[in-house]
């Protein structure tokens, strides 16, 4: 052949061979069978590769080449199957190319002792491969997080976010947490924020990363784009570890986990009142997970302040209904505690303490609103008193034209219903009657003493919902020594905090129907009026604001009147009755707005802004000594 | 001379067309067909005496007489009396055809016939070996000398050897003349043209001629020849012409071009001004052209249908009415216990199923007006396992995934390490829960992907202690002991190139290379049956979609219809000119598609026997098949990494789709036929807007009748995803009934 397509065989080549075999050849002979030769070994070839493609591989092995020839009838070519290559070796004397074949020793073989391991078995493993949004392989061999299918931009997004939030920079972290709530573009990233809060379990130790994480909570809550949907609950199980778990951080006592209780708390009652309607029953659950807490002697006492914080952020309705029924039980340890003054109680004494003023701040409400709501709902009976025991109170409180929305009992039954199918821990409110005020004050008044009594005197009257000035502030949280209290000079004194609780309505029930209109809508105009009539009994702070321009619909001032049957605290139930304390009626204030209220209302503590989305708000110091 | 000798020829293939049909009329070979499908399953009847002559596929009549006289010649007159008292011919018969044939041998043009009948016989001669094997070794040699000398007399006459490249040149420069809509057709002569020429001038010795003809011309012949260019090049001697399969192919068949009426004319008239017969004369002989009214197909046009082997499909191949509709499901009732165990896990739920089972069997109450009626051949009747499966898979079904351009699937790729044995094939069950693998060190392994360890059944002396009467008798006789993640069988002696699981999931099939095809059993991990009858490399093998029947195609150019109570085949499928690559069952397993070397797919009626469909227009063998699930559309992917689209019915191709660098190894479509998936020895899967491709279609009446198809260069926009391995070549893909995409394959180091 004279063009060099192929690898040739030379007739030298076929020549040597021969000579090799003993035989003679002759040039033409020679010249024949390399042709030939050439041929058969395309053919050959040609016929091997359909091996390979069949066996699914690119390499053309030894083991094709023979199985063409076996094919052809032609005998195989035994001694190259290694897998391995050959080496090729030349010998430049005599022009000539083989291939290494050394001898192989077998008696060293045999006794060499490095015996080669058996290959690995054959196994199937399996792997995962996926595409992103845009078409694009995602690396492989990584398990794929539910991150990953999100689009770049949003990625992105939430690794920043993230970043900012649970970074080192406080500016930062304002930065983002404002933009969390109000980006309206990230309702797709909502899974991974609530998986990133769902993280609180692991941070426990750490109340900077807790009280950043439920920050986050807050500004997932208020953004107004966002669907929560199921993930309330998830939502609610975070913040609820902060409220009630016995925080890793809190076994130093210098680290402020009450604050984070109560921010978490306050958080609680924020979730319930905007998006309690999402999932049915977690009301009920919450409420019974709290009562647990309550009701279980070997929690801590941080354990048993965040259920009473919890109860109390939930409205005063949560207080009667697991505080209340409980306190009787509770008290005994509680006051176990308070009187224990060896060195070595001191840090679980200051504990009880909180959690003594938590529960105070939490009755005085209770006490506060029940009067209200029962006013209400016996208006047109004014002026009677049906309580008319002794050392009860007597209430008259005049609001026409306002009525509360009736309390959802069905849906409460209901709940209860659920949640006994759930838990089935037996509660006491399956056979929970409602005590009337007169009897629970009296009740109360057994644990606390004066120091409830005191706390009704200074403040601004019966029903309101502390438009106080920061004097009266402090004036109405200078909680009078009781006997148990004021002994004790070693108690270590607890921080400042800050209960906030906010109702935009007075049934004290969280929201469990859809949300209410916004603010200029018909609901927020009888809010406001009705808070408008508690304000009217609130007499003393008329002239701290005068400009309002709200016109009260109602034409008759309302009466207002109040009995306070106090008794020095003492042994339980058997304390003197001391002192009474009457409310006069105070004179109608016909036009005081409570937005006024709501705009001067001071930033307590580390509550951030007040939440513009509800009218009416109550802030309570509480300061227990 | 030559003319005149041209003018035999002409005449003979005249002949030779008109017996076509006659022999399609044929009686017997019907006859013979329906008795042996029509053996019920399950019944294995005596259709085993029959050995030679059940699997006659309808050939014409003169090749029965060709191989009569084949037999005859070689002594096997036992043989000859079966076949003829099989075929029905009259005793007689043989002896006036067997002087004309026998005359015919030393004539060129009438050595065709004879060739077809030699070619046939030597297919079957196969089949015989196998069933007669003392018989085997001499018909081999036998067979082959006489053959090839017939097949190469064909070029005995002889012109001017100088004088062949300037009738080549000529005619080359008198298309490169013509008008642009005539050129595109008129080259398509070129490639055939040269073939022929270079191999007469070879077969009459003239080395150094054909050399300098070659050299000078293979050049202007398009790249997708160049496979089979090569080959010939290598080819510079007569004696090298003898056992060169390529060639033979070559010989066998005519090459079929299809040239518009004016385009012809115009050709005719040219080499009829010229008295140019060398050319005249091979083009009368070799080629078969197959003439249409109308315009001129453009040069992309008829690049995207050439390509194969032996040329284009006749357009009357491809006319067959073809039952492509699905057969319709058998209503399954909800069984009573079924539903207990439904409401037991979830209550309120049955109340909800039951309307939704109701629609899924109003859907396939309707009868498809394309289905072939429901006993076109026997099926297997359902099991109760079969309806409970049935039933598993309609809750899966339920579950589906709808898939689409947004919704692309997710891939789980299944990774063979350390499979040094070099993996060959693998299969996943329907329910995606066993997958096997076939190796080159001649092992089928069997992996089970869930939880569940596979089994084997006791010892028969343990199964005799068995209450048969319990309820979870199928429980019973497993043996736990036995409990593993895999299980290795052992019994091919050489790769094992193909590997199907049956529907039940009671049999597992392998074809290898040591030529045959054995069935095993899932319950005892034992080989049941070994098939004989390839006696070459089978390389694929498939069940049916409804079991008992089975399809394997090998080396051998034919594909074999088997039943697995059967040791012979009931159907053999032979036409193609190169080796069956890959094969695969139509969804209402009334067809089978077999792709093969030969760069042709052809669809083959599994009751006549008869070839429905010749696809042409792969440039590369052909490895892998998949039919649409809504039985219409046929994708077939090759080494040239082209993805071929084709609608069934019209016999049609209806899209390209161009990415893959390498062969195509694995073709898949989802479950409901929205995307197809494409496993390519580059490493990657694809995936393809299989809806846009079949929907953006254009079937209008003309394009149906004249074959002719503008295809859209849109592989960009049908291409979804790419899905890359690390160094793995994709060789199966599967979907799940939820329409996850799993993929398997050997990691390759």
């Amino acid at each position: 052949m004279t063009e060099r397509r192929f690898a040739e065989v030379s007739r030298e080549s076929v020549r040597l061979m021969a000579e090799g075999a003993g035989v003679e050849l002759g040039d033409d002979v020679a010249a024949l069978l390399a042709e030939d030769v050439c041929y058969r070994l395309r053919e050959a070839t040609q016929s091997s590769s359909q091996f390979m493609r069949h066996a699914k591989r690119r390499k053309l092995t030894v083991e094709d080449f023979n199985r063409a020839l076996r094919w052809s009838n032609v005998e195989a070519i035994c001694g190259y199957g290694a897998q391995d290559a050959l080496p090729f070796r030349s010998v430049k004397e005599g022009e000539l190319f083989f291939v290494e074949d050394r001898d192989v020793n077998l008696v060293e073989l045999a006794l060499a002792t490095n015996i080669p391991k058996g290959c690995a078995e054959t196994m199937v493993r399996v792997n995962v491969s996926y595409l992103d949004g845009k078409g694009n392989l995602e690396p492989q061999g990584t398990v794929p997080t539910a991150v990953q299918s999100l689009s770049d931009d949003l990625l992105k997004y939430y690794q920043q976010i993230t970043r900012a939030i649970l970074g080192e920079d406080p500016h930062l972290m304002k930065v983002a947490l404002l933009d969390l709530q109000s980006n309206s573009k990230i309702a797709a990233l909502l899974p991974y924020f609530v998986y990133v809060i769902s993280g609180v379990k692991s941070v426990s130790h750490d109340l900077e990363q807790l009280n950043r994480l439920m920050h986050m909570v807050k500004s997932l809550v208020q953004n107004p784009y966002l669907y929560l949907g199921s993930y309330v609950r998830s939502l609610v199980s975070s913040v609820m570890y902060c409220i009630l778990e016995p925080l890793a951080a809190s076994i130093n006592p210098l680290n402020d986990h009450w604050t984070l209780r109560d921010y978490a708390a306050l958080l609680l009652s924020h979730i319930f009142w905007t998006h309690g309607d999402l999932v049915s029953g977690l009301y009920h659950q919450i409420l019974l997970s709290l009562q647990k807490v309550l009701s279980d002697p070997v929690r801590p006492l941080c354990s048993h302040y965040g259920a009473v914080v919890g109860l109390h952020a939930l409205g005063w309705k949560a207080v009667e209904r697991v505080l209340f029924p409980h306190l009787p039980a509770y008290w005994a340890n509680l006051q176990a505690v308070l009187d224990d003054y060896s060195v070595s109680n001191a840090q679980v004494k200051a504990d009880g303490h909180k959690v003594y003023g938590a529960i105070l701040v939490a009755v005085e409400r209770l006490l506060k609103m029940k009067a209200l709501s029962l006013s209400q709902s016996a208006e047109g009976q004014s002026g009677a008193h049906p309580g008319s025991v002794v050392g009860a109170v007597s209430y008259r409180v005049n609001s026409p034209g306002l009525s509360p929305p009736p309390e959802p009992l069905s849906e409460a039954a209901l709940g209860i219903a659920s949640h006994l199918q759930v838990g089935g821990a037996g509660c006491h409110w399956e056979e929970w009657t409602p005590v009337p005020l007169p009897a629970m004050y009296c009740e109360l008044y057994s644990f606390f003493g004066d120091s409830l009594a005191v706390r009704f005197s200074t403040g601004t009257g019966f029903g309101t919902h502390s438009p106080c000035t920061p004097s009266q502030l402090s004036d109405s949280r200078k909680e009078p020594p009781g006997p148990a209290s004021n002994l004790d000079t070693t108690r270590k004194m607890p921080q400042l905090t800050a209960n906030l609780n906010i109702s935009p309505r007075q049934d004290g029930s969280p929201r469990t129907d859809p949300p209410p209109p916004s603010l200029s809508g018909p609901g927020s105009r009888s809010r406001s009026s009705s808070s408008c009539s508690r304000q009217r009994s609130a007499g003393l702070s008329r002239e701290v604001f005068p400009k309002a321009r709200f016109t009260s619909p109602q034409t008759t001032p309302p009466a207002f009147s109040f009995l306070i049957g106090g008794r020095q605290m003492g042994q339980r139930c058997q304390g003197r009755r001391p002192f009474q304390t009457m409310f006069a009626t105070t004179p109608p204030v016909s036009a005081i707005p409570p937005r006024t209220y709501a705009h001067k209302l001071p930033v307590i503590g580390r509550v951030g802004k007040p939440v513009r989305r509800w009218t009416c708000s109550h802030y309570s110091l509480h300061l227990p000594l | 001379m030559a003319a005149v000798q041209g003018g035999m020829g002409d005449a003979d293939i005249k002949t030779d067309i008109k017996t076509e049909p006659s022999a399609d009329g044929f009686g017997n070979n019907n006859a013979n067909d329906g008795r042996v499908l029509s053996a019920s399953p399950g019944s294995s009847s005596s259709t085993g005496s029959n050995k030679q002559t059940a699997p006659v596929t309808p050939e014409d009549q003169q090749t029965l007489l060709a191989v009569l006289q084949f037999l005859k010649k070689n002594k096997l007159t036992e043989s000859v009396e079966i076949l003829r008292r099989e075929a029905g011919l009259p005793e007689n018969s043989l002896d006036p055809k067997a002087n004309e044939s026998a005359g015919a041998g030393s004539g060129g043009a009438a050595g065709i016939v004879d060739l077809e009948g030699g070619d046939a016989s030597s297919l079957l001669s196969r089949v015989t070996g196998s069933s007669s094997a003392g018989a085997q070794a001499p018909t081999k040699v036998a067979e082959d000398q006489p053959d090839v000398s017939v097949v190469l007399s064909a070029y005995s006459q002889q012109g001017d050897p100088t004088l062949y490249k300037v009738y080549y040149r000529d005619l080359k420069k008198f298309i490169e003349t013509v008008l642009d809509c005539h050129r595109a057709e008129l080259s398509q002569v070129f490639y055939p043209l040269f073939v022929h020429m270079y191999l007469e001038l070879v077969y009459n010795n003239h080395e150094s001629e054909a050399k300098a003809f070659f050299e000078k011309f293979s050049g202007d012949q398009e790249c997708y020849y160049e496979e089979d260019l090569r080959i010939l090049s290598g080819l510079t001697k007569k004696e090298h012409m003898r056992g060169n399969e390529t060639l033979l192919d070559f010989r066998t068949s005519k090459f079929v071009l299809r040239i518009s009426r004016d385009s012809y004319q115009l050709l005719k008239r040219h080499l009829q001004e010229r008295q140019n017969n060398q050319i005249w004369n091979i083009i009368q002989e070799h080629l078969y052209i197959d003439i249409f009214d109308g315009m001129p197909r453009s040069k992309s046009q008829i690049d995207a249908m050439s390509g194969s082997l032996a040329g284009e499909a006749k357009r009357e191949a491809n006319k067959t009415k073809v039952y492509y509709g699905l057969l319709k499901e058998p209503e399954i009732e909800l069984p009573l216990d079924d539903e207990d165990e439904e409401a037991e896990n979830e209550e309120g739920k049955p109340k909800k199923k039951k309307p939704k089972k109701d629609s899924v069997g109003s859907k396939s109450k309707k009868q498809d007006p394309n289905a072939p009626s429901q006993n076109r051949i026997p099926l297997p009747e359902l099991k109760d396992s079969d309806k409970l499966d049935k039933i598993m898979y309609m809750k899966e079904a339920t579950k589906r995934i709808r898939l689409g351009p947004d919704n692309l699937p997710s891939v789980c790729f299944y990774t063979f390490l350390n499979a040094y044995q070099g993996l060959t094939a693998v299969d996943l069950t329907d329910d995606s829960s066993l997958i096997a693998g076939g190796f080159a060190d001649s092992t089928v392994r069997v992996w089970s992907v869930t939880p569940k360890k596979l089994r084997k059944v006791k010892s028969a002396a343990d199964l005799n202690l068995i209450d048969k009467e319990s309820d979870d008798v199928l429980e019973r006789i497993m043996d736990e002991k036995t409990a593993s993640e895999s299980k290795i069988m052992y019994g091919h002696s050489g790769p094992v190139y193909g590997i199907s699981f049956s529907p039940d999931r009671n049999y597992l099939l392998s074809s290898s290379e040591d030529g045959t095809v054995r069935l095993w059993s899932l319950l005892t991990f034992t080989c049941l049956v070994a098939y004989k009858g390839h006696n070459y490399p089978v390389w694929d093998t498939q069940f049916s979609p409804y079991g008992y029947y089975f399809v394997s195609g090998g080396h051998d150019r034919v594909a074999r219809l088997w039943a697995t109570d059967h040791y012979q085949p009931l159907r053999i499928f032979s036409g193609h000119l190169a080796d069956i690559t890959c094969t695969r069952f139509h969804p209402n397993s009334n067809y089978v598609a077999t792709g093969s070397s030969d760069r042709t797919i052809r669809l083959w009626d599994v009751l006549s026997g008869n070839c429905v469909r010749i696809f042409t227009g792969h440039k590369g063998p052909i490895h892998s098949l998949a039919f649409s699930p809504n039985g219409k559309f046929l994708a077939s992917g090759a080494t040239d990494g082209r993805v071929l689209l084709w609608d069934i019915g019209h016999g049609l191709m209806v899209g390209e789709l161009k990415g893959h660098t390498d062969t195509i190894y694995s073709l898949r479509f989802s479950r409901d036929g929205e995307i197809l998936a494409s496993g390519s020895m580059d490493n990657t899967v694809r995936l393809w807007d299989a809806m846009k491709a079949f929907d953006d279609l254009e079937t209008d009446d003309f394009t149906a009748a004249t074959g002719h198809i503008h295809l859209q260069d849109n592989s960009q926009e049908l291409l979804l995803g790419t899905y890359t391995t690390k160094s793995t070549p994709v060789i199966h893909l599967h979907f799940t009934r939820r329409n996850l995409l799993l993929a398997a394959g050997a990691f390759n180091p």
